[in-house]
């Protein structure tokens, strides 16, 4: 985990994001095209847009994985991510299946595992568990890593109503002690005060470069 | 460093609660080693003459065995992500899963290179140079197989160029490690082979891990 040291003075306090024109390409298919966001403390913002619009994409390239083709990403803190699959290793416990994130990490196991109602299947084999089980599982990992900006991509797939409930209340818990975050989504959280940014699609633009 | 020791820790529990991978690759190089007596008659001349030159090809293809899956499991689960953004750096993480893969092949290698090479007629007092030439030749052969893997990561027929990739790359190794381990026989010092040998593995020490992490980083881009 970086230290805070390292990242630039935000140009406005509480700033922990900038997106300035961002266009991606995959292959020759445009996927981004000029994306600008800003994200501050506090902040919850839902991605939308059809499938294929590049939801996705645009929160690889937030993150760093990916390098935009074109244009910034300048992030004032640290991220915790939350891909769309949950990287549990089947053979191993949901203990050790954390401990690397508990590691790096600065919040503890057991107020994560509580505050997910996890703490039961502490020492079970990850691949005992159900699908909703280890996707709160994997959401305990970002809540381990104790930085500001999450991103989640689609954090409530397989979640029962109650997990959802209880998802929105960490999250709302992490808004309020300065955190942002960016969610992709197709069902409504239990967030309030959030923005919106929508993601048009870009498949008709595909057969305009290829004419 | 914390972080570097928890994957290595991390990647061994996995080994051992998965040890097919690791038994596969053992088993493959102890019946790999046992054919060569079926094939080539029971002389015990030849076969103690042709014992080093044939652990040392079986140690090499033996290596391989494991290294489609020593990044590939990481990629399709999503854990490679998660490593690159909040792990130690790439070329750290590419280090730590080579240290491992050593750990979990190499080093089982090494011990049964012993019963393997006193099968095949190697003295005893020929053991320690050719077990000293190994663990420098398996430590080599995990950090090119491991800059290889993470190369040919995501690529289709992954498994299929790995091979193709390591195998040229390793031919140094082969060279300066089966003459090693050939001087007690021949007679002759075994320092010049060994020196080349090391001077393989202190090459790979900082290079391989380096290129691997840049391999590792276009992964997941």
């Amino acid at each position: 985990m970086t230290s805070p040291s390292d990242f630039p003075t935000p140009p406005v306090p509480g700033r922990l994001l900038d997106v300035e024109d961002v266009t991606v390409f995959r292959g020759d298919r445009l996927v981004l095209d000029g994306v600008s966001l800003t994200l501050d403390a506090g902040d919850a913002m839902i991605l939308t847009g059809p499938n294929g619009a590049g939801k996705s994409t645009l929160l690889r390239t937030i993150s760093g994985l990916r390098r935009p083709d074109s244009g910034e990403v300048i992030r004032y803190g640290n991220l915790a991510w939350l891909g769309h699959q949950d990287a549990l290793k089947p053979g191993l416990t949901l203990a050790q299946n954390l401990a690397l994130a508990e590691k790096l990490g600065t919040n503890s196991l057991p107020d994560a595992l509580e505050a997910l109602d996890l703490t039961h299947l502490t020492d079970l084999p990850a691949r005992l568990l159900s699908s909703g089980q280890k996707r709160r599982a994997a959401f305990a990992r970002v809540m381990l890593s104790g930085a500001p900006l999450w991103l989640l991509d689609e954090p409530t797939v397989g979640l029962d109503v109650a997990s959802i409930e209880r998802l929105g209340a960490v999250m709302a818990a992490h808004r309020a002690k300065g955190g942002a975050m960016i969610v992709t989504t197709h069902v409504p959280l239990p967030l309030d005060n959030t923005r919106s940014h929508e993601l048009p699609s870009l498949a008709h633009v595909e057969s305009f470069w290829l004419s | 460093m914390t972080a570097f020791l928890a994957l290595i820790d991390r990647d061994l529990r996995l080994a051992f609660r998965f040890g097919a991978d690791t038994l596969a690759s053992l088993l493959f190089f102890i019946l790999c080693g046992s054919l060569f007596p079926l094939a080539l008659g029971p002389s015990p001349d030849l076969l103690r003459h042709m014992g080093p030159g044939i652990i040392w090809v079986c140690a090499l293809l033996a290596c391989l065995l494991p290294l489609d899956r020593l990044f590939g499991a990481e990629l399709e689960d999503g854990s490679l992500d998660l490593l690159m953004l909040t792990g130690p750096a790439p070329a750290a993480v590419a280090f730590a899963k080579m240290a491992a893969h050593w750990l979990t092949t190499g080093l089982p290698l090494l011990i049964a290179s012993i019963p393997l090479g006193i099968m095949l007629g190697v003295k005893g007092s020929e053991l320690p140079l050719l077990l000293l030439g190994l663990a420098m030749g398996t430590m080599s052969l995990s950090l090119l197989g491991g800059m290889a893997a993470s190369i040919v990561l995501g690529a289709r027929r992954g498994g299929v160029l790995l091979p193709l990739l390591v195998l040229p790359l390793a031919t140094p190794v082969l060279i300066f490690g089966a003459a090693s381990s050939y001087a007690g026989q021949l007679a002759t010092s075994p320092a010049a082979s060994l020196d080349l040998l090391g001077a393989c593995l202190f090459a790979c020490l900082p290079l391989c891990p380096l290129a691997a992490g840049q391999g590792l980083k276009a992964a997941v881009g």
